[in-house]
Formats: structure tokens, C-alpha cells, sequence
């Protein structure tokens, strides 16, 4: 159906950018659409939610079918006089707007099945949030000047805000979405003063005029300082991180998988066109930044996912490490390209675009089974969950190839990728910087503590939410998803199989995106579809169609021939459990308890707040309280810095509009002042 | 020539198969002896799969189909693994499919089964057994890792044949950074087999078990294939250990059957030297609390960071 479409689409309007924009546009227009009915479900949650799902597939493939073409340039008759908005779609833009398209494709289907009445926001409006969120993240994608790359970015910010707080009534979501928006907004400008600088002194806001701008290493550095401030804001990189675990929670689940899945991956779209393009010439220290707060991200969210009790919010921190994970690829291809050595900063930047599309397809089909979940036992606690497997397999094993993936298992697309990362990681002591290459050795025995843990968590997560016993007793009423649910679910789910299957079709055509935007490419010769050889003078291969083959036929082989050779009598009896008898689910490990090991280990990491019932208490209650201990040390003390400043400036605030006008005239003398 | 290599990947398939149980079993015959006790036949382990075999496999009423299938994908990938890790000869064809990273997540693919599959039943012990083995697992797949990487980085690859190649060409060529890294291996090998001090194979006391914990709720032919599975995963390791650490003897040219054949004696020896070893580890040392667990892995850690530092600076 989809692809009908796009061949429809393309005789029409022959160049891809056009294509790519025209849906932009459809998004923006079904959006509006919602506003005509807007209380109806039937047709602002469904009809149009579908046909957004058709955009996003339609977007997916005219960007792959672009994704090696040269790239395209237009001027948009929209924006300010003499400012016009461009746009420019190359081989990264083409990239995103797939991962875009083909992760929102299985979101919107999933949403059209999921929204209903009596949940937030009415169903019209959330349909233009939604969809006015997915065409400002297609354009912040094409945007090719500051101006509109800005505008898209805000229009990205706000409208995902308002997704985030659909909920407005409970006072937490609120809470949430201010931060959210606040530390957006710090980002924004973080970026905005980037783009300030990379203009360098021409006053041209174009790309274009940015790639010319010779800028002195000191001032590219800062731009580029500046840059991964605003970015990493919005990637939720510790310790930028904090809204990341209160927001995506708190938006409904379709909303919490597109943010989590495809808006961080702007962020780090956004960084490889700074780094990689606008500045172009990066020094190799300039990544040991990325690379420090990268692995610290990862170690650190990942910890924390461990120590959650809350499905979402797990997930959440999660994306943090995975965000850390990419980053971590990012700084290390800066280095490598730094000192120039070529083939192993393409391998480290493929490793970091293979995750970034890895983490769109898991971390949305994850959340989207957190929100079937929470849609059939109105349940978020995981203390409360349990057994579902039974009462939703569709879900329970659609998330398990999701989990599984995240685990970073072999033959699923989490374990390409970081095979990937560890292979360029390996040969980072030939970087010719005694110190670096001492120390980055270091670093890939942080990412294989993240991968591990990284097992830890979706152990904890499947385990506890669908396997065992259910922990209350109004989960046996729980029932699977819809039709349209686990159509998006398998979309997502096909998704990481494929990425996870044909490693080789998705590195040979990273490694030309690569090549356009760093220069650097692999050396190797492509070799048989099924045979993954990045650095071939290495010897290392991995090959997921042979591998999953023989792990099958292996499994197969051994049930085939146990039931041939013995017999297959099975009966069911109630659990032994040691004979002990009057077993109950509340004997089952909680997920506090599966955290337990997590926060006696990584004590340091949390701030820790324990209430110990004394001896002789009638009643007696233990409490324990994990909280984020960078929350407490950087961001009370500076919120209270903050308050204390405002606090002294008071007297400005006079209440008089005859006084304010007088502080706009003294600073309207002020600024003439200045420029005459 | 390919034939010839495809003998050996069968080969080695097969002598994995077939000698884990003795493996195991010649472990336990000297953990006896060292312990002043009568030891038991070395072909109990046989026996026992055999007569798990035949009996009726009685399940939970509760359990699903994660918790059937379980057994055979930690099985398949104990197999697998066998297939990738060079312990008679080097020209195997299925390791082009996957690396020694490749083989780490083998292993972590059947700790994660096996764990979804102890929380299926939703016990207590079943859970808790679930908890301790990913514990154990997260803090000992890095530093196996980092033992690997040491190894790879010496022979500039991650492909376990080319490696093993590699070390073996170099007759008694001393690497200090191995000498620290085959201490982590040491200890890694003794957690993740649930050997003492991390585990006891031979206790069934529930406050202290991790991997018997797990397994509590099969019978017959699934507990049968946990238990080969945990055989030939403690092979496994034994092979690893001489692939990285006492490479000599393996086949490494191509097409030479005498020197397949000359390596099965000493694979044996090295076999019967590493058991006698653990048994003597294992008499030696006493079960730690599962808490001081971190402890003893974070050193196995840190002594595979050491060699890997000892070898980015000494080149060696």
C-alpha cells in the first residue's frame, strides 16, 4: 500500500526533497484535519492517526530509496522577507527521515488503536500535537539555516510538550512538562549561540555560508562546545539528563516511544551535521568530550534503569544509556578522525548511526508495550504487574524480541551495533596519543559493563512484568491488545529483526552515508550479503543469517530428536518450590528487590534515603528512597542561586505599567547608545 | 582441505557433546579424593542425564512456553558455542559466523533465557536464583570481555581461530598482560560455573544457591538438557582457558590430520590437569556470602583492566 503510494507521489514530483517535503506537509495537514471533529475517536484518533502511519511509511521509503542520491537543494516561499526558510536533504537527512518515517509508521498505527475518549487531551487536538510533532521533526531534518532549523527545533520543543502534559490534570505530569520545557529552551539557546558563532562574522545564517566561514580552532571549538550542550540537552546526557526520566513517563505511551525512539535521535542528527559538516575540519581532542560524557551516560543511566520500579520510567533511563552509547560512537569517530585514522572513524560513526536506528525500533516497540500494558491493567507499578504472558502474549512476545534486542543478543540488532562499537574500540590503542590510547581501552570496558547491565535491566523488565504470578488480583482481567496495537508492535518488532538480520545492507549503506558526511570510509571491498567484514585485515567477521540458522536448526534438532529417542509424556502439577507448599505471589522477587544487588553495588551512584522500623515498633514499615543524586548536588543548590538572585531583584518588579515602560525606554537610549 | 575442516568442526561438536559430562564428572572424582571422601563413579553425570531422560517431565501449571523452549536455546547455544571456540583445531567453518564478542553474547544469550525462565514459575527461590545469576553475570561478562580483548589486541583480531593461531605460533613467548589476564579468567571461569567460592555445585541450601535455584522447577528431559547445558558450558570455559592461555598443540595448519589427531591426547591432558586444578580451587576456598560475590568479580575486573594496561604500555 505504501509503496503504491510513493509511486504515486513520484512521477509527480520527480526530486526526493520535494517528496519528502510534500509529506512533511501531509503531517501538518492531517494535523489541521483533526480540528474539523474534534471529539470524534472514530476519526481524529483513528482515520487520521492511519494516515499518518501511511505518511511515515511513504516518508520511509522515498528516504531510502535517496539515501545514496547527491544531495538536493530548495528555498521555501515561507518564513520572514528576505529570509527565506532553506532546505538541503544529503545522505544524513536521508537517514533520519527514514528512521523517522519507518519508527513513526508503527507508532501511528499503534496510536490509532491506542488513543481513546476520556484520557487527556481531546483526540482532535492530541492529532495535531501528534502530527504537527512528527512534521517539525521532518523539518528540523531538511532545515538547511539557522532560522529554520530554530523554528522547526521550537515547534519540536513545544509540541511535544503539550503531548507530554495531555494529562494536565495530575499535578507530577505538570511538573514534568515544565522542566521539560525549561531545560529544552536552555538547549535551544545553547544552540542558538552555536549557530551564532559558526555564522563567523558574515551574518549569513545559511548552512551553506556556515561551511565557508573559516572560523579559528578556538572558536570552532566553542561552537562546537556550544553545540553538544544544546544537543546533549535534548539527548539526556548526564547531567542534562534529569527531564528525560520525569517527561517521557508522564506522555502517553505512543507520545513516550516517539520521543524516546525518534526525537533524541535529532539530537544526535543535529550534532553529526555541527561536527561533521557545518565545522567540518574536527580536532581530535574535541571528541574525548563527547566520549567522557558519553561512557558516563551510559554507565550511569543504566545503573539507575536498574534500580526503577516504574516500567516507563525504566525505560526512560534506559534511553539515557543508549543515548550515552551513540554519543560515546560520536567522540570516538572525532578522535580517530582527528588523527586520522580513517577506516576506524567510520566504523565508530557507522557503530553510532547503526544504534541510533536500533534504539528507534526497540526503545518505541518497548514503550509501546509498556502502554498495552498500561491500557489493559491501568498499571505502571511493576510491583503490581506479573504474569501477563498468559493474559497478553501478543504483547508479552513482541516486547520479548524488543527485550531480548536491548539485552544486546545475538542475532537481534542491539548486538550489531555494539559489536560494531567494540570492534572500533579495540584498536583505539594505535591512536598515536600516549595518554588516549591508554586510556581508551578503558572506555570499551565501560560500554561491555553497560551491555551487561543492559541484560540486568530487560531481565527485570520482562521478568517482572510478564513472567511468574500476578502480583494482584485484577491483572487476571486483563486482556491482549487490539488489531491495530499489534500491528504496530510487529512493524516495530519486524523492525529490529531485519536490522538485526541484514547487518551487512544496513553497514553498506551506512558507510556511504558516512562517507559523504566525514570523509572517511571503510576499506573493505563488500563482500557476500550474509558475511558482516568491516575491517578485513582484521579477520573478524559475524554472520546473523548463519548464526540464527544454526542456533535454530541446533534447538530443532535437539527437541526432534529428545522426543523421538525418549517419549514426550508431560504432566502439569502445581509448583514444586521445594516442597514448601503454600506458595503466594507475594513471595515472588518485587522490583525493588531485583534492584536490590544494583543499589548495594552502585551505592555511590544514589542518593539514598532509608526508614528503619525500631525493634519494638507495633507497625513496623521500611521505607527506602532512591533518588538521583546529581538532581540533589548540581540542581537544588543552583535552583536555590537562581531564587536567591530573583529574590534580590524584586524591587524592579514595581507593578506599574508606567515603570516598566520607563525600563523598555532606558534600554531602548541604552542599546542606541551602544550602536551609535 | 574442506572436507577435512568440516571433520574437525564435527569433531570438535561431537568430543564437546560427549566428554562434558566427564569433564564434570572427573571434576567431582577429585574434589572427593582432595576431600578424603569415596568418590563417585566418574560416568555419574551420564547416568544422570540418562535417567532424567526417561522420566516424566512434570511441570508447573502456571508455566508457559518461555519456560519449555528454555531449555533446549541454552542447550543450542552451549552447542554453538562449542563450535566457535578452537580446542582441537583451528580451521573451523562456522567461527567466519561468529567472533570471541560473538561468543560472549552467546553466553549472555543463555543467562538471560535461563534467568526469564527461572522467573516463569513466579517462586521465590526461582526468582531470587534469577537476581544472583544476573548479578553474577553482569559483573563477569565485562571482565570476560576485557580478558578477551587483551588476547586480541595482542593478535590484532577478535576471530577466535586467528588468535589462538597466533599465540600458539609464538613457542613460549611470555606475555606479562596474559599472565594477569588468565588470573581474571580464572575467577570468571569459577563464578560463572557456579563453582566455590561463588556457588556450590553440591548444595542445595537455599539461602546460598544461584544456579541450582534456577533450576528448581524442572524435571526429566528439561532438567536433563540444564544439566548438559551446564556441563558443556564448564567445558566451554575449560576450552576457552587453553584456546587464550595454553594454545600449544591445537591443529593450526590446514589439512594436516595428524596433528588433528596428535591434538585429542592432549586436549585430554590439558582437560584432566584443569580439572584436578578446580578441584583443588574448589577444596581450598570457601563459599563466600553471596554479597562479597561484587567483591571477588570486581577483581577479576580490575585484573583484566591491568593487563590490558600492562599491555597497551609494554606492548606485550
Amino acid at each position: 500500500m505504501c509503496i503504491q503510494v510513493t509511486l504515486l507521489v513520484i512521477p509527480v514530483i520527480d526530486s526526493s526533497l520535494h517528496s519528502c517535503l510534500l509529506l512533511i506537509a501531509l503531517w501538518g495537514l492531517i494535523g489541521l484535519i483533526g480540528l474539523v471533529r474534534p471529539m470524534s475517536v472514530g476519526f481524529a484518533g483513528r482515520t487520521l492517526f492511519l494516515l499518518g502511519a501511511l505518511c511515515g511509511a511513504a516518508l520511509a521509503v522515498v528516504a531510502a530509496a535517496s539515501l545514496t542520491a547527491a544531495p538536493e537543494q530548495a528555498v521555501l516561499p515561507l518564513g520572514l522577507p528576505d529570509l527565506p526558510m532553506h532546505v538541503r536533504r544529503d545522505g544524513l537527512s536521508s537517514l533520519f527521515l527514514f528512521l523517522l518515517g519507518a519508527a513513526s509508521a508503527g507508532i501511528s498505527v499503534f496510536a490509532a488503536g491506542y488513543f481513546r475518549r476520556g484520557e487527556g487531551t481531546a483526540p482532535g487536538l492530541l492529532c495535531l500535537q501528534y502530527h504537527l510533532f512528527l512534521a517539525s521533526m521532518g523539518l528540523v531534518l531538511l532545515a538547511d539555516d539557522a532560522y529554520a532549523f530554530m523554528v522547526a527545533w521550537e515547534t519540536m520543543a513545544l509540541s511535544s510538550y503539550f503531548l507530554v502534559t495531555s494529562q494536565h490534570g495530575i499535578p507530577e505530569i505538570r511538573r514534568a512538562g515544565f522542566l521539560y520545557l525549561l531545560l529544552a529552551h536552555l538547549g535551544a539557546i545553547a544552540i542558538l549561540l552555536s549557530f551564532g558563532v559558526m555564522q563567523g562574522g558574515s551574518w549569513q545564517f545559511t548552512f551553506d555560508a556556515m561551511r565557508n566561514a573559516h572560523l579559528a580552532p578556538q572558536w570552532a571549538a566553542v561552537a562546537f562546545l556550544l553545540a553538544l550542550l544544546g544537543f546533549g540537552t535534548k539527548a539526556g546526557l548526564v547531567p542534562l539528563h534529569v527531564w528525560l526520566p520525569e517527561a517521557h513517563p508522564a506522555a502517553p505511551s505512543p507520545v513516550s516511544a516517539l520521543m524516546s525512539g525518534v526525537m533524541l535521535k535529532t539530537a544526535v542528527y543535529g550534532l553529526l551535521r555541527v561536527t561533521f559538516d557545518l565545522l567540518g575540519k574536527p580536532e581530535w581532542w574535541w571528541g574525548l568530550v563527547p566520549l567522557g560524557v558519553g561512557l558516563f551516560s551510559a554507565v550511569y543511566g543504566v545503573v539507575f534503569a536498574a534500580a526503577q520500579t516504574d516500567m516507563k520510567r525504566l525505560l526512560a533511563w534506559s534511553s539515557i544509556e543508549n543515548l550515552g552509547i551513540i554519543l560515546t560512537g560520536i567522540g570516538l569517530a572525532i578522535v580517530f578522525h582527528g588523527v586520522g585514522m580513517n577506516a576506524l572513524s567510520a566504523l565508530a560513526l557507522l557503530a553510532a548511526l547503526y544504534h541510533s536506528l536500533n534504539h528507534a525500533f526497540i526503545k518505541s516497540l518497548l514503550f509501546l508495550g509498556t502502554g498495552a500494558v498500561l491500557h489493559s491493567t491501568g498499571e505502571r507499578n511493576l510491583g503490581r504487574l506479573g504474569g501477563l504472558i498468559h493474559r497478553m502474549p501478543w504483547v508479552a512476545w513482541l516486547t520479548l524480541v524488543g527485550a531480548l534486542a536491548m539485552a544486546g543478543l545475538p542475532p537481534l540488532n542491539g548486538f550489531v551495533s555494539e559489536w560494531l562499537l567494540l570492534q572500533a574500540f579495540l584498536f583505539a590503542h594505535e591512536v598515536p596519543r600516549t595518554f588516549i590510547n591508554m586510556m581508551l581501552p578503558l572506555g570499551a570496558a565501560l560500554v561491555a559493563l553497560s551491555a551487561a547491565l543492559a541484560a540486568y535491566v530487560m531481565v527485570k523488565f520482562f521478568g517482572v512484568i510478564f513472567l511468574g504470578q500476578p502480583r494482584e488480583r485484577a491483572l487476571s482481567q486483563a486482556h491482549d491488545a487490539g488489531v491495530l496495537e499489534r500491528i504496530g508492535l510487529g512493524w516495530l518488532a519486524a523492525g529490529c529483526l531485519a536490522l538485526g538480520l541484514l547487518p551487512t545492507v544496513v553497514v553498506g549503506t551506512l558507510g556511504s552515508v558516512v562517507q559523504h558526511l566525514s570523509g572517511d570510509s571503510l576499506s573493505s571491498a563488500p563482500g557476500p550479503w550474509w558475511l558482516l567484514v568491516p575491517l578485513p585485515e582484521r579477520k573478524a567477521s559475524y554472520s546473523a543469517p548463519i548464526f540464527l540458522v544454526s542456533l535454530v536448526a541446533v534447538v530443532v534438532l535437539t527437541i526432534f530428536i529428545v522426543r523421538r529417542l525418549y517419549h514426550q509424556r508431560v504432566r502439569r502439577a502445581a509448583a514444586w518450590d521445594c516442597g514448601f507448599g503454600g506458595l503466594t505471589a507475594r513471595m515472588q522477587d518485587t522490583a525493588e528487590g531485583f534492584g536490590q544487588p544494583i543499589r548495594h553495588i552502585f551505592g555511590s551512584f544514589f542518593a539514598m534515603t532509608r526508614e528503619l522500623p525500631s525493634p519494638f515498633d507495633r507497625a513496623p514499615r521500611y521505607r527506602v528512597i532512591v533518588a538521583d543524586r546529581i538532581w540533589q548536588s548540581v540542581y537544588v543548590p543552583l535552583g536555590a542561586v537562581v531564587q536567591r538572585i530573583a529574590d534580590a531583584f524584586t524591587w524592579l518588579q514595581q507593578g506599574r505599567i508606567s515603570t516598566y515602560l520607563l525600563y523598555s525606554f532606558i534600554t531602548l537610549i541604552g542599546l542606541l547608545a551602544l550602536m551609535l | 582441505m574442506k572436507a577435512l575442516d568440516i571433520l574437525t568442526q564435527l569433531l570438535e561438536l561431537v568430543a564437546a557433546l560427549a566428554a562434558a559430562p566427564l569433564f564434570l564428572g572427573w571434576v567431582n572424582q577429585c574434589r572427593a579424593w582432595l576431600q578424603n571422601r569415596r568418590a563417585p563413579s566418574i560416568w555419574l553425570p551420564y547416568r544422570g542425564i540418562r535417567k532424567l531422560f526417561h522420566k516424566e517431565a512434570v511441570i508447573a501449571e502456571n508455566a508457559s512456553a518461555l519456560f519449555r523452549v528454555t531449555p533446549y536455546v541454552v542447550f543450542g547455544a552451549m552447542v554453538l558455542a562449542a563450535g566457535i571456540i578452537p580446542s582441537m583445531g583451528t580451521r573451523l567453518p562456522f567461527t567466519v559466523a561468529a567472533d570471541a564478542i560473538a561468543l560472549v553474547g552467546l553466553l549472555a544469550m543463555a543467562r538471560v533465557f535461563q534467568s526469564l525462565a527461572a522467573m516463569d514459575i513466579g517462586t521465590a527461590f526461582g526468582t531470587l536464583g534469577a537476581r544472583r545469576e544476573m548479578m553474577v553475570g553482569f559483573l563477569a561478562e565485562p571482565a570476560l570481555l576485557m580478558v578477551i580483548f587483551v588476547a586480541s589486541m595482542i593478535s590484532a583480531t577478535t576471530a577466535l581461530p586467528a588468535i589462538t593461531e597466533n599465540l600458539a605460533d609464538q613457542t613460549l613467548a611470555l606475555y606479562p598482560s596474559l599472565a594477569f589476564t588468565a588470573i581474571a579468567f580464572t575467577l570468571v571461569l569459577l563464578a560463572e560455573n557456579a563453582r566455590i567460592p561463588i556457588d556450590n555445585p553440591a548444595t542445595h541450601l537455599e539461602l546460598t544457591m544461584i544456579h541450582e535455584a534456577m533450576l528448581l522447577e524442572y524435571s526429566a528431559r528439561h532438567l536433563a538438557m540444564m544439566e548438559w547445558a551446564a556441563a558443556l558450558k564448564l567445558f566451554n570455559y575449560a576450552c576457552i582457558g587453553f584456546a587464550l592461555f595454553v594454545p600449544w598443540g591445537v591443529s593450526t595448519g590446514a589439512g594436516n590430520p595428524v596433528a588433528l589427531l596428535a591434538s585429542i591426547p592432549l586436549l585430554a591432558i590439558k582437560l584432566a590437569v584443569m580439572g584436578a586444578g578446580l578441584a583443588l580451587i574448589e577444596t581450598l576456598s570457601a563459599k563466600v556470602r553471596v554479597f562479597r560475590a561484587p567483591e571477588f568479580l570486581a577483581s577479576a575486573f580490575l585484573f583484566a583492566v591491568l593487563g590490558l594496561l600492562v599491555h597497551v604500555l609494554l606492548g606485550a
